[in-house]
C-alpha cells in the first residue's frame, strides 16, 4: 500500500509513528530504502538505538505519552545480532510487554517488532507503509495518551 | 431541627444537587469514597471513606499554573477556574476537625488562595457516627463523634435523617429544602447521641490519652530510644500520609509538555526517601528519622506552633491501612509508657 | 486454624537463642486488635513471652526484611511460610542477602485471613476466633458472627500455589506439596473479555491508585536501592500522578520489572489501601511466561535463570505470542 492511498483515506489524520531501529541492521535498512527511493510515510520518526534490546519498555510508554500513535521496534534478524544475542532478549521482552498492553485493553496493533536487515531496504519501506496504514485505521492513540502533552 | 424519612433521601439529594454540586460517600470495590451525586448513586453505609475528605480542599494533584514558551517569551497562564459553591455530605466528626487543622496551615499568612477559595465555597453536612469502629480514637483529641461540627449536623437513624443547622450558611440551605422536610423536636437525635456515647465507652482505644504530648516535649521525645524499634519494620511507603486527613506536606513538580510547562502541586510524604530532597540530599537520611518526623510533627511540632492543637484527629485510617500495622497509637502508647486515663 | 502454635514457635526460638545458633528472632508482635500484628525483632524469651504472636493475621512476607537484617552483625532466625520461601530463594538467586546470616525455620500455613473481609462481616471488631473451618467474629456492639473460614481467605490463599517449603534449615511439622491452584482463572476471565471491557476494567481499578508506593515497598522482588520512580532525574518520576497515564505507566513498568522474578506471593494486593487487584498484573506475566517459554516458578530453586535473562533460538515472535495469549479472537 502506498503512501498516497493512506493520504486519500485519511485526509486529516496522519498517525505519528516512532520506530526504534538498531544501528547495525534496521537503521542501515532505512538508509537503503532511502537510497533506493522507496517511499514510506514521513510520519515515521526513527530513533537509532545501538541494539533493539536497548529499548526499555519505558521508552515505549514514553513514546505513547509524548504523542506517538504507534511504536515499532526493528532489529537484526534473530541469529544475526551484532552483539550475538541482543535481539533474542528483545523478542522475549516485547512479547511480554505487548501481551501486557493487550491485557490492559490497549490495541495490540499499535505495537510491533520487525526484523529488518541492512540489505532489506524494500522490506523496511513495506513494513513502515503497512504499519502506518494499520495505525491510521485505528485512529489516534487514546488509551495511552497523556492529555498534558496534547494541545 | 428538620427531619426527612430515609425512603425519601433521594429527594433530599436531588433538591441539594439542583442548587449545588453535591458530593457524598458511595461504595466502590475499593471501599467507600466521595463521588458527585447523580440519580442512582446510593449513600454508603461504611463508617468512613478510605481517603479522607481533605481531597476537597487539598487535592492530591492540582495544576497551579502553566508556562507557555514561544521563542524567548514566557507567558504565565493562571489555570484556576472559579469554584462554585459545593456541598459535602456525610463528613464524620474526625474529618470535620481535620479541616481546622488544615486551616491552620493553609490559611495562616501568607494564605493559600487555592485552598481558601475552595474552603469558602464549601458547605459541610456532617454526620454523627452511629457505630464507631475499634480503630477510632477521636475522643483522645477532644472530638465528640456524636456532635460533629459543620454547617449542618445530621443524624441518621433506622428510618430517618435529622438535620440541625449550625451556621448561617447551613440554615440557608435548610430553608431551601424546607418543603421536603418536616420540623422535629430533636428527641430522636438526642436518643442517638446517647447511644453513640455508650458505644464509645466500649471502644478499645477509648482511654488513650495525648496528655503526655504537646509543643514543649521535643527534648523529651526526640532522642527517645524507642524510635528505633518503632520504626524498624516501617516500609517507607506513603500509605499513612496519603490516607491521613491532616497530613498536608506537598511537593511542586514541573512537567514539560514539549511545548510548555505545567506546574503541579502534589501530595508528598515525609516517609519517602526523596522527601524535601535538595542539592545536598534529603535531610533525613534514615527511615528512623523520617518515621520520627511524622509522629513528632503530629504530636509535638504542630501543637508547638498551633496553640496546642494536635495534628491527629483519631480517624483510625492509618491503623487499618498500614501494611505492617505500625501507627500513631502504638507510638503514643510506647513513648507515653502505656499511660492511659484512669478508667 | 494454623497447625503450629505460638508456644511451639517461642520454644523453638528460645532453644536457638539459648544454644547460640541465632542472635535475634524476626517475628510477629501483637498490637491493639486481634488482626493488628507488626513484624518485629526479639532477642529474649521474655520479650517473646510478652509480645510474640502467631495466628491468622501473620500474613506479612518476611523475606524482604532479610536484605536489611543480614547487613547487621550476627545471625537472625526467621519463620517462613511456604510462599515466603519462594521469595527467599529468589532474593538469594539475586544475591540480595547473605544466606549464612539467616536461620530459616519453615512453618506450615493453612492460609491467612483477609482483614478486609473480616471487617466486612461486622462493625467494630472486638476479637476474631478461629475454630478450624469456621471463624467467629466478636463484634463490639452486635454480638457474634460465625462464617466459613475459607470465605475469609484472600485470593492469594484461596489459590495457594504451594504448601511446600523450598528453603529451610529446619522444618516444624510436615512439609506440603505444590498445589495445582486456580490462580490463573481470573487472568483468563480478563483475557476472554473484549479489549474495551479490559480497558474499562483496568481503568476503573487503576484510577483508585493513590501512588502511596506500598505495593512497591512491600514487594520482595522490588529491592532496588533507588527506584526509578523515586529518582527525579530519571524522567519518569511521576509523583504528581496527574492523570491516568501515569498510573498505567507506574503499574505496567513495575509489573514488567518484576516479571520472571515475581513469585506470586500476593503482598502487593494485600497492602493496597485501595484494594486494587495488582496480583492480576503479575499473574498475567507469569501465565504468559509459562505459555511462551515453558513452566517457570520464580524462587522454586536457587540459581535458576529467570526467563527474561534467558532465550532460545525458537522463541515465539511477539506478534505470534500476543496472538497465543489471546482468547477473545
Amino acid at each position: 500500500m502506498s503512501m498516497k492511498n493512506i493520504e486519500n483515506n485519511n485526509e486529516t489524520y496522519r498517525p505519528l509513528i516512532v520506530a526504534f531501529c538498531c544501528n547495525w541492521c534496521s537503521y542501515a535498512g532505512a538508509d537503503l530504502a532511502g537510497n533506493n527511493r522507496l517511499a514510506y510515510p514521513a510520519d515515521v520518526k526513527i530513533i537509532r538505538v545501538p541494539c533493539s534490546c536497548r529499548v526499555n519498555p519505558t521508552f515505549i510508554l514514553r513514546a505513547f505519552q509524548r504523542g506517538a500513535d504507534g511504536v515499532i521496534i526493528c532489529g537484526c534478524h534473530p541469529g544475526d545480532c551484532h552483539y550475538t544475542s541482543g535481539n533474542y532478549y528483545t523478542r522475549r521482552r516485547m512479547s511480554l510487554m505487548f501481551s501486557m498492553l493487550d491485557y490492559l485493553g490497549i490495541e495490540r496493533e499499535r505495537t510491533r517488532v520487525e526484523w529488518v536487515s541492512a540489505a532489506e531496504g524494500a522490506k523496511f519501506a513495506a513494513t513502515m507503509n503497512d504499519f502506518c496504514e494499520t495505525v491510521a485505521k485505528l485512529g489516534k492513540n487514546k488509551r495511552l495518551e497523556d492529555l498534558r502533552c496534547k494541545q | 431541627m428538620r427531619k426527612i424519612s430515609l425512603d425519601r433521601i433521594n429527594d433530599l439529594f436531588a433538591a441539594i444537587a439542583a442548587e449545588f454540586r453535591l458530593y457524598l460517600p458511595v461504595d466502590t470495590n475499593g471501599g467507600a469514597r466521595y463521588e458527585e451525586w447523580a440519580e442512582g448513586k446510593i449513600l454508603s453505609d461504611e463508617l468512613n471513606t478510605v481517603r479522607s475528605a481533605k481531597d476537597f480542599f487539598f487535592p492530591q494533584t492540582e495544576n497551579l499554573m502553566d508556562f507557555k514558551t514561544e521563542g524567548k517569551k514566557i507567558e504565565i497562564v493562571d489555570t484556576r477556574s472559579e469554584t462554585e459553591d459545593f456541598v459535602i455530605f456525610g463528613v464524620k466528626a474526625c474529618d470535620v476537625r481535620s479541616f481546622d487543622v488544615l486551616d491552620r496551615v493553609f490559611l495562616a499568612e501568607p494564605q493559600d488562595s487555592f485552598y481558601k477559595n475552595r474552603r469558602e465555597h464549601s458547605l459541610i453536612l456532617s454526620m454523627a457516627c452511629a457505630k464507631p469502629h475499634e480503630t477510632c480514637f477521636c475522643t483522645t483529641f477532644g472530638i465528640d463523634p456524636s456532635a460533629p461540627m459543620g454547617d449542618i449536623v445530621c443524624y441518621k437513624t433506622e428510618d430517618a435523617l435529622y438535620m440541625d443547622a449550625k451556621t448561617e450558611k447551613g440554615a440557608a440551605l435548610l430553608k431551601k429544602i424546607e418543603s421536603i422536610t418536616v420540623e422535629d423536636n430533636g428527641e430522636a437525635a438526642e436518643k442517638q447521641k446517647k447511644v453513640i456515647r455508650e458505644r464509645l465507652e466500649k471502644l478499645p482505644l477509648h482511654n488513650l490519652t495525648a496528655d503526655r504530648f504537646g509543643g514543649d516535649k521535643t527534648a523529651e521525645f526526640f532522642k527517645a530510644p524507642e524510635w528505633k524499634e518503632l520504626s524498624a519494620s516501617c516500609l517507607g511507603c506513603g500509605t499513612c500520609t496519603f490516607v491521613c486527613p491532616t497530613c498536608q506536606c506537598y511537593d511542586i513538580k514541573d512537567f514539560n509538555t514539549g511545548h510548555g510547562i505545567k506546574r503541579f502541586r502534589c501530595w508528598d510524604s515525609c516517609m519517602y526517601s526523596e522527601f524535601t530532597k535538595m542539592s545536598a540530599g534529603q535531610p533525613r537520611l534514615t527511615q528512623l528519622e523520617r518515621f520520627r518526623q511524622r509522629f513528632m510533627h503530629k504530636l509535638v511540632y504542630f501543637p508547638a506552633n498551633n496553640d496546642g492543637m494536635f495534628a491527629c484527629v483519631g480517624c483510625g485510617r492509618c491503623l487499618s491501612k498500614c501494611p505492617i500495622q505500625m501507627n500513631i497509637v502504638k507510638v503514643m502508647k510506647t513513648l507515653g509508657k502505656g499511660e492511659e486515663k484512669n478508667v | 486454624m494454623q497447625a503450629v502454635t505460638r508456644e511451639i514457635l517461642i520454644n523453638k526460638a528460645a532453644e536457638l537463642l539459648g544454644n547460640g545458633t541465632v542472635d535475634r528472632v524476626f517475628g510477629w508482635k501483637k498490637g491493639e486488635f486481634s488482626y493488628d500484628v507488626t513484624p518485629a525483632l526479639f532477642t529474649t524469651r521474655e520479650a517473646m513471652d510478652a509480645d510474640f504472636v502467631f495466628g491468622d493475621f501473620c500474613g506479612a512476607n518476611f523475606s524482604k526484611y532479610l536484605v536489611a537484617e543480614t547487613r547487621k552483625e550476627g545471625k537472625v532466625l526467621v519463620f517462613l511460610k511456604p510462599c515466603d520461601t519462594y521469595s527467599f530463594n529468589q532474593l538469594l538467586t539475586e544475591h540480595r542477602f547473605d544466606r549464612e546470616k539467616v536461620y530459616v525455620v519453615g512453618i506450615p500455613c493453612s492460609g491467612m485471613l483477609d482483614t478486609v473481609k473480616i471487617k466486612a462481616v461486622a462493625e467494630g471488631i472486638a476479637s476474631v476466633e478461629d475454630n478450624g473451618d469456621r471463624v467467629t467474629v466478636h463484634s463490639l456492639f452486635d454480638g457474634d458472627v460465625t462464617v466459613s473460614r475459607n470465605d475469609m481467605l484472600p485470593d492469594r490463599c484461596k489459590n495457594c500455589k504451594s504448601k511446600k517449603h523450598v528453603a529451610y534449615d529446619e522444618l516444624i511439622g510436615e512439609d506440603g506439596e505444590v498445589i495445582d491452584s486456580g490462580r490463573f482463572d481470573e487472568v483468563e476471565k480478563l483475557e476472554k473479555m473484549t479489549p474495551d471491557e479490559r480497558f474499562a476494567f483496568w481503568q476503573n481499578e487503576l484510577s483508585r491508585c493513590i501512588r502511596c508506593n506500598a505495593c512497591r515497598d512491600v514487594c520482595p522482588a522490588c529491592t532496588c536501592e533507588k527506584c526509578v520512580f523515586d529518582n527525579p532525574d530519571s524522567g519518569v518520576e511521576n509523583k504528581a500522578a496527574a492523570n491516568s497515564f501515569e498510573e498505567k505507566m507506574f503499574h505496567i513498568i513495575r509489573a514488567f520489572h518484576v516479571a520472571g522474578r515475581c513469585t506470586d506471593c500476593g503482598e502487593c494486593s494485600r497492602v493496597c489501601p485501595q484494594h486494587i487487584p495488582l496480583h492480576l498484573l503479575n499473574r498475567k506475566f507469569i501465565k504468559d511466561i509459562n505459555e511462551f517459554y515453558g513452566d517457570y516458578q520464580a524462587g522454586a530453586e536457587v540459581g535458576s535463570r529467570a526467563p527474561l535473562v534467558n532465550y532460545t533460538a525458537d522463541d515465539p515472535e511477539p506478534a505470534e505470542a500476543v496472538e497465543r495469549s489471546h482468547h477473545d479472537a
